[in-house]
Parts: structure tokens; C-alpha cells; sequence
């Protein structure tokens, strides 16, 4: 299906957004002390927080993938107000501010928390652990998962699974069997843009499970810290981000193409 | 065009103030502590130190009673940020640092003029107020405790590791935070037993915290200088504050806050 071409005024707006976005990724390029990267990104601080956060994020997105799976599967087949008020819930972290994402897990979870207080009774207490970064991870990237999934779920076509049904399949071979297979090139990318959310978290993780090298550091608490002192490091570490978070959403574009590709 | 002639406008009514003045010494003068010229007008955009702002807003609400025709605004943040911002073409007519580290940097950047000491700041260490650690104070008490203290490549943690060397203490904290109102949050809302953050902040807090005052806090203390920015769009004004703050008036309210004499 071939289209009209664009008129000459839209193709120039799409250059100015392109030059807008574009240029401060690649004024950070150019800023970057490139001789000084090896020696900057071997640091022990620097190898710890990208240790950590890559650990951490994996965490974080294997449990957005356990959690908002089934989150996803059941807002895909709901109709009436709750299954609203559900997707306003879920949607709701990706557009809070982190830092009151970080404050709501603190009154909750932290050692004075409604849900922490109790915790902490049975000698279980989260804050400044690297569990508290996860769980603050986590909390702002499956939002991301679950959408994408659930998008991804109300575009397949039922017909496959009613079939599969109307043959004997009970509830759970047909997830497993029709559902789960038609879906994973979506499962991927939403897990990928999770991953790359996760990583990208700084507000929450700062605010609820504090900052120190090799627990609770992340890569951005890291580049923020760096910021005061070390601006060349900070450029350093920024460089890895960006290269990883640009790895991730290629792939995600390229994922989400291919399923695309394959329904059609 | 309007704003020189406000400003023309303003330094003639300074004159006319001056010479006032001069000729009846007997009218009582409006300003009782002789800081400063006695007109000041316009917006002066001040950038302060994060630590500053309850002081510096006491102190601009007492300037602006003496100066009607002044607007004080502020730009709380890290001493580092605004050197940075300063460096990037914001606009101001004072810094304030909360260490000279960071003035140097703007010094030698031409950003600023001549700094004068005007305030200066120690640590202490604080608990919640019931002290679920059991604190006593800069001492053995904060070894396996929920510790929180400022990350060395900040001032304040910077303080703190020269602090604890000095004291002959190795700290075991939980979290190295990048701000000292980070480490006192932590410590108002309970997550941590104990924080080493300024006694300035500690007074801020009040009763949401214990303060245990550290005997040879000296030996990492924190000197706040301030300058007038160089081609400051108001410049007198600029320099009014900054005389302002440096007064036994300005010294006064910062005393209340905990800050010492330079």
C-alpha cells in the first residue's frame, strides 16, 4: 500500500524535530574526553555502578515480566470501569514524577512505611539495599512492559485461541501453546523498554534506596555524583548509558517491526 | 531602554538620598546600621547555596524592609550547580557558596568579583528523636548502625572524611548521598539511625531530629563566602546584599540558622 507523498512543510518540521533531539546527544559526543574513556570507565566506581545497575535491571525486568504478564493478559480481556481504572493504575508510574515514585515507596515500604513498620517487626527492612533498587526499578518500568504487551494482546486475532479452545485445549495450553508463542516478539520489546527504563532510573532509586558504590549506586546516582567533581568521568559514564539505552530501543523498534511484519 | 532609565532613575534618587543626608545629620537616617547604600532598587537575583535559604530568606525579608524599592529572588542549589549555571550564562548579581572550593572555580572562571567570608558551617551528627539506634554522639556508637553521610566528592562528605580521619573514626555508612539534605531526609523520615549533616541543618529540622554536637567539629569546617557577579545587571544592588548580609544585622539571623563567624 503505497501512499500519497508528504506535503514539503510537514518533511521540514520532521528535520527540526530530528535536529532538536539530535543535537544535545550529539553535543555530549563531542564533549566527551574520548582518549580519557578507557581509563575513566575502569574505575572501581564506575565498573561497580555498571555492574550493579546491569544486575539490577535484569532483576527488575524479569519481575515486571513476571508481574505484568498476567497484569497485561487480564486488562487485554477486560471491558467496564475497573479494567479502566486498572489501566490507569498501571500507567500511572510512567508519567509520575520519579521522585514521587521514590516518596510513595518510602512511606510504604521504608522502615517508618505502613507496609515497612511491619516488615521491619520480622527483622526485614529494605531501604539501602540493592532489593530497594529493584524494587524501585521495577515499579517504574513494568508500566512500560505491561502497555506494550497489552497493546501488542488486543491486536492479535482471537481467532487462533478459539480454535485451539474449541479443540479441547484447556485455559492454559492455549496461553501457553497459541497465546504466549503469537506474542513474543512483544514480550521481548516491552521487556527490552522495560530493561531500558530501568536503567535509566535515577528518582526513585535515590530517593528510596539511597546511594553506595557497589549496593545501592546505580549508573545515573553515579553519573550524578560525579557531576560535582568530575565532569570528564561523568561524560565517560554518561557515553555507556547512551550507548546501551540506544542498543535497547533500536532493538525494540526492530522487534516491534518484525511482529508487525508477521501479523500483517 | 526602560530599564536604564529605571536604573538612571535609581542612582539619582541614591544621590539625592546621599546628599540628603549629608546636609541635615540630623534627621534620623533610615538606615539605623548605615549598611550599604541607602536606595536600592530593582530585581536582585541572588544564587545561594541550598543551605542558605531559610537564612537568606530571613535576611532578604529584613533587606527588602530597608530597601522598599528592592526585589530579592533567589536560586537555591548545590554551590557546585550554580557555578555551573553561572558559567552557562544565568544571570545573577550575588553568589553565595557554601564552600570556597567552588568560589575559587567561579573566581577563576571571571565569573565573580572579590569573595568576603560571611558565614561558617560544622557537622554534626543527628539521630530521629526517639534514637532507635542508640547514638551518643561522633564515637564508636555509629559502628553497625543505619549511617548516612554525604558522598566525599561533595563538600559536606568531604567535611565528614576529613572529620573522621581527624577523629580517628572509619565510618561504615549505608548510603554516600550526593546531597546533605538527602542524608538529613533520611534521617527525618527514619530510614536511618544516625546522619552527619551541618548544625544549620540540624537547627532547621528542629524537633524532627536529635543533634549531638562533635567537639573537634573545627577541623572540617565550611567557609561560605559571597561576590557580586561580574557585569551584574544590578550591580548595586548586588553589592547592598551582599554588604546586607555581611552586617551585624545579617550576621544576627544567621546565627539563629547555626551558622558561625567567619
Amino acid at each position: 500500500m503505497i501512499r500519497p507523498p508528504l506535503p514539503r512543510w510537514v518533511r521540514a518540521g520532521a528535520l527540526l524535530a530530528v535536529i532538536f533531539l539530535g543535537v544535545p546527544i550529539i553535543g555530549v559526543l563531542v564533549r566527551i574526553p574520548w582518549a580519557e574513556v578507557p581509563r575513566l570507565l575502569s574505575a572501581p566506581a564506575s565498573l561497580d555502578a555498571l555492574g550493579l545497575s546491569l544486575a539490577t535491571c535484569l532483576a527488575a525486568t524479569v519481575a515486571s515480566v513476571l508481574l505484568g504478564l498476567p497484569l497485561a493478559l487480564v486488562l487485554s480481556r477486560g471491558t467496564g470501569r475497573v479494567t479502566v481504572a486498572l489501566r490507569t493504575l498501571t500507567a500511572l508510574p510512567m508519567v509520575l514524577p520519579p521522585v514521587v515514585a521514590g516518596l510513595a515507596l518510602l512511606v510504604t515500604l521504608g522502615r517508618r512505611g505502613v507496609v515497612g513498620q511491619h516488615l521491619s517487626v520480622l527483622g526485614i527492612e529494605i531501604g539501602f539495599t540493592t532489593l530497594a533498587v529493584v524494587i524501585a526499578q521495577t515499579f517504574v518500568s513494568m508500566p512500560y512492559f505491561v502497555v506494550s504487551v497489552e497493546a501488542a494482546l488486543r491486536g492479535t486475532d482471537p481467532g487462533l485461541e478459539r480454535v485451539a479452545s474449541q479443540l479441547g485445549a484447556g485455559p492454559t495450553t492455549v496461553l501457553r501453546r497459541v497465546t504466549l508463542p503469537l506474542l513474543a516478539p512483544a514480550l521481548i520489546g516491552g521487556a527490552t523498554m522495560a530493561f531500558a527504563r530501568a536503567l535509566g532510573e535515577f528518582g526513585a532509586t535515590l530517593t528510596f534506596a539511597g546511594s553506595l558504590q557497589g549496593r545501592t549506586r546505580t549508573l545515573p546516582l553515579e553519573i550524578y555524583l560525579l557531576r560535582e567533581s568530575d565532569t570528564d568521568a561523568a561524560l565517560a559514564l554518561a557515553l555507556v548509558l547512551i550507548v546501551v539505552a540506544a542498543t535497547l530501543m533500536a532493538l525494540t523498534t526492530w522487534l516491534t517491526r518484525t511482529s508487525a511484519a508477521a501479523r500483517a | 531602554m526602560r530599564l536604564r532609565i529605571r536604573r538612571v532613575g535609581a542612582v539619582l534618587a541614591s544621590l539625592a538620598v546621599l546628599g540628603g543626608c549629608a546636609a541635615s545629620p540630623a534627621v534620623p537616617s533610615a538606615t539605623p546600621t548605615g549598611t550599604g547604600p541607602a536606595a536600592v532598587s530593582g530585581e536582585i537575583t541572588v544564587f545561594a547555596a541550598a543551605s542558605l535559604k531559610g537564612a537568606f530568606s530571613d535576611i532578604s525579608a529584613e533587606f527588602v524592609k530597608k530597601h522598599p524599592e528592592a526585589k530579592v529572588t533567589f536560586s537555591f542549589d548545590g554551590s557546585n550547580s550554580l557555578v555551573d549555571q553561572l558559567d552557562g550564562g544565568a544571570r545573577a548579581d550575588v553568589l553565595a557558596t557554601a564552600d570556597q572550593p567552588n568560589m575559587d572555580r567561579a573566581v577563576a572562571a571571571e565569573l565573580v568579583g572579590p569573595p568576603q567570608p560571611f558565614a561558617t558551617n560544622v557537622l554534626t551528627v543527628v539521630t530521629p528523636p526517639d534514637n532507635p539506634g542508640r547514638i551518643t554522639g561522633f564515637d564508636a556508637s555509629l559502628d553497625g548502625k543505619r549511617l548516612v553521610i554525604c558522598a566525599p566528592a561533595v563538600p559536606c562528605g568531604n567535611a565528614t572524611a576529613k572529620l573522621a580521619q581527624a577523629s580517628g573514626l572509619t565510618l561504615k555508612p549505608v548510603s554516600e548521598e550526593s546531597k546533605v539534605t538527602d542524608v538529613l531526609g533520611k534521617v527525618t523520615s527514619g530510614e536511618a539511625d544516625a546522619g552527619l549533616v551541618y548544625t544549620t541543618d540540624a537547627a532547621g529540622a528542629g524537633a524532627k531530629v536529635k543533634a549531638f554536637p562533635i567537639a573537634n567539629a573545627d577541623v572540617a569546617r565550611n567557609d561560605y563566602p559571597i561576590a557580586v557577579v561580574t557585569g551584574a545587571g544590578n550591580a548595586a544592588g548586588g553589592e547592598a546584599f551582599s554588604a546586607y548580609v555581611r552586617s551585624a544585622d545579617g550576621r544576627a539571623v544567621l546565627a539563629t540558622y547555626g551558622f558561625g563567624e567567619p
